[in-house]
């Protein structure tokens, strides 16, 4: 069971007013807010702890290096993998996409491969694969979704063939809210000798996630959006891949030996963390793994589900809104247009009101070409949300048909 | 923040029905502007006579309440002004809607004022800011704007 207002007391960006208003913060897809025992553990590590990272004969730098592979640890644990050696620490999941697809593309694509991906992605898992199909000349394939948000799933098994040598899907998605039937993808992807890369930038923060129950083959996400810093996120994948996948970057840290005839290459995953890390910035990781862990990933998805039935029943009162994403499986994104009102002045008159949300196209340019729609506003919840602040967001958008109705 | 001071009726009224919204086949300047964070996308079209006067001004396109505004009331503006009047409106707008006081040739903006209201909102100036840049595109002869 979720107490909210114990949680919410621990997150204290959100007891603020903004315009006068009392906050309410619904624009968690884009980023959430941080628990005092991130920014706590943040500060406490400057304060006390910093020094760089595996290098140092110092005790500071053994305090440091312990916290830092202290947070590997706790990544490796959430998301239920084998091995510190498959966690690599990257700055988002933007990054840990373009390290596979520079990589592992490089290594394993060849000219007349597919990639296959689906329409509701974020530019992240898009842009990264175009970049490569322009200079290795594999095909980018994309699978459609059906009128409600799901992902067309017997137009998906169509495109499988045995050209297709990787699926890069969403968890869930940013705009319309869909949770993906991964380990059903998995499966196929699998069973046409395809690898899976999983988004899961919008999955982590939502509900439970167990790479190797979900049998993929990368999983990616950021910190970010889990409570923890800017700049920190997280690449697994299976060690095997790893092993063959040659450096994404060079520098120091990457290293085993240097000459200026060669270099060998450090064991993993120190292969793939070239430079010095963002080494605070995976310790607050770390404590934000701690905090969500302690409240448990399944009573989030329970609470964030009553959350999402609520303000979907409330939202489709207002006259004139039409909800975007429908999908019978989905997370507390919210997703919609009104007649009378542009996304951007909807986000506007909100803001007005101490609501949060975002309105645009959400980096799924594609998926809004597919809409028919130039941008949607946007709420999307946390498990510090209530329905208190779902029927604050309806009292907004009366505001908006005041306005614009 | 009362958005009352934002959305005024005129605004919400020209935003609902834009003025001068349509092609215009005999226009000899045209240009189109986007605005790729939010979408908006409008094509202005102006007639502009051998004295160089502004003898018509349309614009089609998609986009928010203070886009549509702004380009709906700039078009009904421009007509009748000479192409450096205009150029002058669009030096004058864009002071006003940054809160620059720069302008070094101030010339009356008169209806359009009433969009003074957008500087108090940063993430918005652009929408109110699309149809003068495309406008001083079409009248520089470059045929995209864009205000990201």
């Amino acid at each position: 069971m979720i107490d909210v207002n114990r949680i919410r007391a621990d997150f204290p960006g959100l007891a603020q007013t903004v315009h006068g208003k009392p906050l309410v913060f619904l624009d968690n897809a884009a980023s959430a807010q941080k628990p005092r025992a991130v920014i706590d553990a943040v500060a406490h590590h400057y304060a006390h702890d910093y020094a760089n990272v595996h290098r140092g004969v110092h005790q500071l730098a053994e305090r440091a290096t312990d916290a830092y592979e202290g947070a590997r640890e706790k990544v490796r644990a959430f998301l239920g993998a084998a091995s510190t050696r498959e966690i690599v620490f990257v700055r988002g999941t933007t990054e840990a996409i373009n390290l596979v697809a520079h990589s592992w593309g490089r290594h394993a694509l060849r000219a007349g491969d597919e990639v296959l991906i689906t329409e509701m992605e974020h530019h992240a898992n898009i842009v990264p694969w175009q970049l490569m199909a322009e200079e290795i000349g594999f095909t980018l394939r994309v699978a459609p979704i059906l009128d409600d948000g799901r992902l067309d799933m017997e137009a998906f098994a169509a495109l499988l063939n045995e050209r297709t040598r990787l699926v890069a899907v969403a968890h869930m998605s940013n705009v319309l809210g869909t949770v993906n039937p991964v380990q059903e993808i998995v499966d196929m992807a699998h069973a046409h000798g395809a690898l899976c890369l999983v988004d899961g930038a919008q999955s982590v923060s939502h509900l439970p996630v167990n790479v190797q129950e979900l049998g993929c083959d990368f999983y990616a996400f950021s910190g970010h959006k889990l409570f923890g810093p800017t700049g920190i996120g997280v690449l697994w994948a299976r060690e095997a891949l790893l092993e063959a996948m040659p450096p994404y970057q060079g520098g120091g840290e990457m290293i085993r030996e240097v000459s200026f005839q060669r270099s060998t290459w450090a064991d993993l995953p120190y292969k793939f963390e070239a430079g010095t890390p963002h080494i605070v910035g995976a310790i607050g990781l770390g404590a934000a793994i701690d905090y969500v862990t302690a409240i448990g990933l399944q009573a989030i998805a329970e609470y964030e589900h009553g959350l999402l039935e609520y303000a979907t029943e409330a939202l489709e009162s207002v006259p004139g809104l039409t909800l975007v994403g429908r999908a019978p499986h989905k997370g507390a994104v919210l997703s919609f247009v009104m007649d009378c009102a542009h996304p951007h002045d909807i986000g506007t008159i909100l803001d007005g009101e101490g609501v949060a949300v975002r309105a645009g196209h959400h980096c799924a340019m594609p998926l809004m070409e597919r809409l028919g729609l130039p941008a949607t506003t946007r709420a999307s919840f946390a498990f510090y949300n209530t329905r208190e602040e779902a029927d604050a967001l309806v009292a907004a958008l009366y505001k908006v048909r005041e306005i614009f109705a | 923040m009362d958005p009352r001071a934002l959305y005024q009726e005129v605004i919400v009224e020209h935003g609902r029905r834009p003025r001068n919204f349509g092609p215009l086949p005999d226009a000899n300047y045209r240009a189109r502007g986007h605005n790729p964070l939010c979408g908006d996308r409008m094509t202005l079209y102006l007639k502009v006579d051998d004295q160089g006067i502004v003898e018509d001004a349309r614009f089609e396109g998609e986009g928010c309440a203070i886009s549509m505004a702004s380009a709906s009331l700039m078009t009904e503006a421009v007509k009748g002004k000479t192409v450096e009047e205009a150029e002058l409106m669009f030096e004058n707008f864009h002071d006003l809607v940054m809160d620059t006081h720069e302008a070094k040739r101030p010339i009356d903006l008169g209806k359009i004022k009433i969009l003074a209201g957008v500087k108090d909102y940063p993430s918005r100036v652009k929408c109110a800011t699309l149809a003068w840049h495309t406008l001083h595109n079409a009248l520089e002869g470059k045929e995209e704007a864009s205000t990201e």
